[in-house]
């Protein structure tokens, strides 16, 4: 990698960043809650994208992940009363915990072993919230109070329910899982995951433990999608058992498969795509998802690789 | 010359069938021994073997006085062994620079490795950039090669290198395994092809249903031709 294309890969994280800020001065109110939203949505394909996009393992499992963010946040703060940024720390700790266990059972499977695997254990999870009813009020969902929802700062109250504080605080854990993930893709590691995807069995000839490497990716991506699923819910205030339905597990890989797998920014363009497709056609028919089912038929044909796929496959190999 | 990689006494199974019988099999230092045999006679097996691709059931696999049998796969590249196993299996979608960097990468080798590798395969220099999926077989092969070399090992395993290569390829192919010999690279080398291995190899072994049943020099190969007939079964 030259010192140019460095300049540049960092240029244009930055100043994706710097747009999404800025948008928060110029967009409308409605669509300044929508993009909240898909910034977090977009931080979950993400961690996704670690998974199967560089290290080329094919999870249906990772509602499991989100959720388990989302549950080990919103549970505490809900029933114990916990401040944000314990419940925050709690969530990502979730996220660790579960796959880790996971991780270490599940990559004994390769293949469509492992589909199935991290869907059935996706599905334990999604109905473990369900028979823990009581606590989790399964799919009705638990409202976080607004009043639990703030946050104070050497006397300045940052409450998490006022737009502007959550769209920023979206566009802070954007950013941050952004650049996390460019660091780990640029990194030895991602190099490594990157020639696993490519042939396992050549990597392990050449030294590598590829059982490590892909754990740690299984646990990273975890973590990425728990950090998800702890903003969600602490900035959007709730907290159900849909997002550990098999749907969550399904939502993320469409996402990355419409932005381009194993680019850093595909997640957000299919998330964005996805979500404003959705939105947009279910304005106009109730058969909105025959609309967006076109919509992605045709970009499958004209993008095979994603959209930042194609783009750096015809005209931008320096693309992450 | 002394020993560097010794095979001994070797069992090896795929599920309830075993493949090798009690093989024994030596590399001299800085030497190419070539395993030669019919389809089936277990020579790849061999080599799968000193990887750790296949485990041992019986026997050792030592480099120089380290046991290979015991490692973990991933550690027998580590510990000085690298494998080009038969059709080069590159990182297809990688460019040839960065299959080159995943060698690298793997034992910690920096640039002067690099230059190394890359002056022994001067026709990559000029496909750095290209993905390696896209370059022609007997560059594919060199690739292969390369990125195994970029581990510095001390024992090189080759699986039939220079299979589906035109002539002009395989006598670079075979100037470079003879190279690799000066640098104090030992190489076992599996072929099929007896003229592909007269000119490089100093010794063969010749293995038959999962033993080895006769290890000769080069030189009384050539006096004695029928030794090929009567193992390989051409000549």
């Amino acid at each position: 990698m030259t010192e140019g294309s460095t300049a540049r890969i960092y240029g244009l994280h930055i100043a994706v960043v710097a747009v999404l800020v800025a948008l928060n001065f110029v967009l409308p109110e409605y669509h300044h809650a929508v993009l909240a939203r898909v910034l977090v949505l977009a931080v979950f394909a993400m961690g996704y994208n670690l998974l199967f996009g560089y290290a080329g393992l094919l999870s249906l499992g990772h509602a499991m992940f989100f959720a388990a963010g989302l549950y080990g946040a919103g549970l505490p703060l809900y029933h114990l009363g916990w401040g944000i940024a314990a419940a925050f720390a709690s969530g990502m700790a979730a996220g660790f915990v579960v796959s880790a266990v996971v991780g270490l059972l599940a990559l004994r499977t390769t293949g469509v072993a492992f589909m199935i695997v991290t869907m059935m254990f996706a599905q334990v999870f999604y109905l473990v919230t369900l028979y823990f009813g009581e606590w989790t009020r399964g799919d009705e969902g638990l409202v976080l109070p607004q009043q639990a929802r703030r946050i104070v700062f050497g006397g300045t109250a940052l409450d998490l329910t006022d737009p502007t504080t959550r769209y920023l605080l979206a566009v802070s854990l954007f950013a941050a899982a952004l650049f996390a993930t460019l660091a780990v893709v640029r990194s030895r590691h991602g190099r490594v995951l990157v020639a696993i995807r490519e042939n396992e069995e050549r990597t392990r000839m050449l030294g590598y433990d590829t059982f490590a490497n892909k754990l740690a990716a299984v646990v990273t991506s975890g973590v990425i999608c728990a950090a998800a699923g702890a903003a969600y819910a602490l900035l959007f205030g709730y907290v159900g058992a849909t997002f550990a339905s098999v749907q969550y597990s399904i939502l993320p890989l469409l996402w990355v498969l419409l932005g381009g797998a194993a680019t850093t920014l595909g997640p957000l363009i299919g998330t964005l795509f996805m979500y404003y497709a959705v939105d947009i056609a279910s304005g106009y028919t109730s058969a909105y998802m025959l609309v967006v089912g076109v919509m992605l038929i045709l970009l499958v044909l004209f993008f095979r690789r994603g959209v930042l796929g194609t783009v750096r496959e015809r005209w931008a190999r320096w693309l992450p | 010359m002394s020993a560097v990689l010794t095979v001994a006494r070797l069992d090896c199974f795929y599920g309830e069938v075993q493949v090798l019988h009690g093989l024994d099999l030596e590399l001299r230092k800085g030497e190419v021994l070539c395993l030669l045999g019919r389809n089936g006679a277990g020579k790849t097996t061999t080599l799968k073997a000193i990887m750790g691709l296949v485990r041992a059931q019986a026997g050792s696999i030592r480099l120089g006085e380290r046991e290979l049998t015991q490692l973990p796969a991933h550690e027998v590249p580590r510990a000085g062994v690298a494998y080009v196993p038969q059709g080069r299996r590159l990182f297809a979608e990688l460019t040839v620079a960065e299959n080159i960097e995943i060698g690298l990468m793997a034992r910690g080798k920096g640039v002067s490795t690099r230059e190394a590798v890359l002056d022994l395969f001067p026709v990559l220099r000029e496909r750095l950039k290209q993905r390696s999926g896209t370059l022609s077989g007997g560059e594919q092969q060199m690739l292969a090669m390369a990125r195994a070399l970029c581990i510095e090992p001390e024992v090189l395993l080759l699986d039939e290198p220079t299979e589906g290569l035109m002539p002009s390829i395989i006598a670079r192919i075979r100037e470079t395994v003879g190279r690799l010999r000066g640098l104090g690279v030992s190489t076992i080398l599996v072929e099929q092809r007896v003229d592909a291995v007269l000119p490089v190899a100093d010794r063969v072994a010749f293995i038959e249903n999962g033993r080895n049943r006769e290890t000769v020099d080069v030189a009384r190969l050539r006096e004695d031709p029928a030794l090929i007939r009567r193992y390989v079964g051409v000549g």
